[in-house]
């Protein structure tokens, strides 16, 4: 028997039973709940609040932390949730990711334990949302220069300032807020409810449009001294996060462009012109070729990157690696595959050019391509080319 | 109170499926085993109970299959079942409706129950004799075809079965079996928690003799035999009808309808 073009390289069988449940049991929800209602919540620009606690209830959500009621899954099973999330659309696994890998995991791992038994048991569940503010309108990829500041007043602190292009941001419960204070970047927990903290919904984005992207506005915001995660201090603090988000994006891309590859196979199939199916043709083939080994390619870099992650081994420079591969990959798979499907590639009836669109911002998000090529390229020869 | 949900581990009904021609069976080399698709809804029934009993009940999970099968009923306890019991028997092979249910009853009489839940119908097997023939062999009362279980507690239970019409409420004493329509509610997902949890519950098993199963059983024991089986026809193409205006249209649906005596 040939080897399915599902599943070309047999990578299932690199899954134990349990993995398989999980990914199952994600790509089930996501057929039954995500598929039949993508591309209208795209359209709308919405995210539908109570599918926080579905996703809750599924377990994905801080689904690889420890304690607090979280299930404390293993780092490939909480990818492979990540790229059947993905599978459906990058908003959906973006909340997934922010609420797990950024809120929750900052507050699991820097966060007191008051701080913990305030908010892990509820963010678990989905009942409480969480958002990561750490970009600012004048500070994306160098995040070290940041304005929003905290000073403190007697033992409260008082916050002042604007971070830009926060997912989650207007429909949050608690934000995770870095900003400057004299002894350098601090993080605090800002719930959303809170005396002079207001956000403002990002509108008109043509990607990642069943996802919420806010400002968050602080003026004069006082908080108590209790506020602050206790520990960490300066640019380490956001950047274990965003390691922890990065390493969920490797995977999910993939699911991105899982997605894109089967719609332009089964299309191309089904497609005749000339006389016989597009698929018959060879550029047609070749695209589909490509595809299938980039594809491939990513999902074995993904699990090998989470088998070294389960091992305790994965270095922040090997997540950019993945990150930086699997995205360009996907990206680059998504754009061949909306062309493989003509016009009706360019209509919400199909996956592919949501994929194409959403996939433009998580190229963007949690590293530029360039940021990661700076990472790697100071890993190998030793030489800082930030700056 | 003691929930016990039967489960047929059939071949995954979205594969395709391939009848040998020789034994007259369900080719499932190669194909992965699921839950019986109507038995998740009976699971689901059981873990609604159990919600609303409380801690003391508890839900079983029984099969009769072979023991290599065993790993696809964790995702049953993923979804939330205390445990599960197989009936494996190289003995029971080829079984049919009667001797299934009778090798199940002996079972379930060894494990217990309070209620048994089934779903009517199996995905491959496909007769929806078993329910029946299983409680007339443990002796209890069947309710078939339940779309919601309005009371249960004090040894009786009362249940609204689905009828062509509307419903019926019926009641009878516990232990009892109850077959479940998917108007029951759609089954849960397993939650990852229950996935990673479902690792430490355990399966047991029981052999033909562990239950005191002492008839000819299996193959030998069938007494319905498959003669032959043939391919559905294959459906007709279907008729466009093409007319002048609504009015005309209306009238040769009318005609066909009549035609074939259905209005
Ligand atoms: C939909 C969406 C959701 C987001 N969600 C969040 C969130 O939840 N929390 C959060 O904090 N942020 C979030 N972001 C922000 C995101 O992390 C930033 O957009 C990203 O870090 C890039 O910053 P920038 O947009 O300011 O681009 P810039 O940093 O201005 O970069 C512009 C271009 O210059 C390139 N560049 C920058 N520096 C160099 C260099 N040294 N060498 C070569 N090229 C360079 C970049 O690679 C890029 O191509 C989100 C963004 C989007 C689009
Ligand atoms: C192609 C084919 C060939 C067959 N050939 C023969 C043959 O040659 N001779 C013969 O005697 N029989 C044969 N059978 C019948 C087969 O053995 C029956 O499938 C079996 O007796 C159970 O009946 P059912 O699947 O119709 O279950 P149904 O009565 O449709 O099942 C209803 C419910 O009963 C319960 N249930 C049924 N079986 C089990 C089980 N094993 N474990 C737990 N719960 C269960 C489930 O809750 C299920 O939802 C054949 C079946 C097929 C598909």
């Amino acid at each position: 028997m040939p080897p399915s073009a599902l599943d070309f390289l047999e990578i299932d069988a690199l899954l134990d039973d349990e993995e398989r449940m999980i990914r199952d049991t994600v790509r089930a929800f996501v057929r039954g709940r995500v598929l039949p209602n993508i591309a209208q919540w795209f359209e709308d620009h919405t995210f539908p609040r109570e599918l926080s606690r579905e996703l809750g209830k599924l377990g994905v959500l801080g689904m690889h932390l420890h304690g607090y009621g979280c299930p404390g899954a293993s780092s490939v099973s909480y990818g492979l949730a990540c790229l059947e999330l993905e599978a459906g659309d990058s908003g959906i696994r973006s909340f997934a990711s922010v609420q797990g890998s950024l809120a929750m995991f900052a507050i699991s791992n820097w966060g007191s334990e008051d701080q913990k038994n305030a908010w892990l048991p509820r963010m678990v569940t989905g009942e409480s949302v969480g958002c990561f503010g750490l970009t600012e309108p004048d500070f994306g990829s160098d995040p070290s220069g940041i304005r929003t500041a905290a000073r403190r007043d007697g033992t409260d602190w008082v916050i002042d300032g604007t971070k830009a292009w926060i997912t989650n941001g207007g429909i949050a419960d608690i934000a995770i807020v870095w900003a400057q204070t004299d002894e350098g970047i601090r993080g605090f927990l800002v719930p959303a409810k809170t005396k002079g903290f207001s956000t403002h919904a990002i509108e008109r984005k043509l990607s990642l449009r069943a996802s919420v992207t806010s400002d968050l506005i602080f003026e004069s915001c006082r908080v108590p001294g209790d506020a602050v995660f206790p520990e960490v201090l300066g640019l380490r603090g956001p950047l274990a996060c965003l390691n922890e988000a990065r390493y969920g994006v490797l995977w999910g891309a993939m699911g991105a462009a899982r997605s894109c590859y089967e719609s332009a196979l089964e299309y191309a199939k089904a497609r005749k012109q000339f006389g016989r199916p597009i698929a018959g043709f060879q550029l047609t083939q070749q695209k589909l070729v490509k595809m299938l080994l980039e594809l491939n390619k990513g999902v074995l870099l993904a699990l090998h990157i989470g088998r070294m992650k389960d091992a305790g081994r994965a270095h922040a420079s090997q997540i950019s690696f993945g990150k930086l591969n699997n995205v360009r990959e996907a990206l680059a798979i998504a754009r061949e595959a909306r062309s493989v499907l003509g016009a009706n590639g360019v209509t919400l009836e199909y996956p592919v050019i949501r994929h194409m669109n959403n996939l433009e911002s998580v190229f963007t998000y949690e590293g530029t391509n360039e940021i990661h090529t700076l990472i790697l390229g100071e890993a190998i020869t030793g030489s800082n080319a930030f700056t | 109170m003691k929930i016990v949900v039967t489960v047929k581990l059939v071949p995954d009904p979205n594969a395709v499926r391939r009848i040998d021609p020789a034994t007259k069976r369900l080719v499932r080399a190669g194909v992965e085993t699921a839950l019986n698709p109507f038995d998740e809804y009976a699971i689901e029934a059981a873990l609604q109970l159990k919600e609303r009993l409380g801690a003391e009940t508890t839900v079983t999970i029984f099969t009769m299959a072979p023991e290599s099968m065993k790993e696809s009923l964790r995702k049953a306890l993923a979804m939330g079942a205390d445990d599960a019991v197989m009936l494996s028997d190289p003995a029971l092979e080829g079984s049919d409706v009667s001797v299934t249910s009778y090798a199940m009853a002996q079972a379930l009489k060894k494990t217990g129950f309070d209620l048994i839940l089934s779903g009517a119908l199996s995905d491959d097997g496909n007769t929806g004799g078993v329910p029946g023939a299983l409680a007339e062999y443990l002796g209890v009362p069947g309710l078939t075809n339940v779309r919601k279980i309005e009371e249960i507690g004090d040894g009786r239970i009362k249940a609204q079965r689905e009828t062509d019409s509307g419903y019926q409420v019926v009641s009878g004493p516990l232990p009892a079996l109850v077959t479940v329509t998917m108007a029951v509610g759609e089954p849960r997902y397993a939650s990852l928690k229950g996935i990673m949890g479902a690792k430490k519950k355990t399966i047991s098993t029981l052999s033909a003799a562990d239950c005191g199963i002492d008839r000819l059983v299996g193959s030998d024991g069938a007494k319905m035999e498959v003669v032959s089986i043939a391919a559905p026809k294959a459906r007709e193409k279907a008729r466009v009808v093409e007319a002048e205006d609504g009015a005309a249209g209306a009238q040769a649906i009318l005609d066909f309808l009549r035609e074939r005596k259905l209005v």
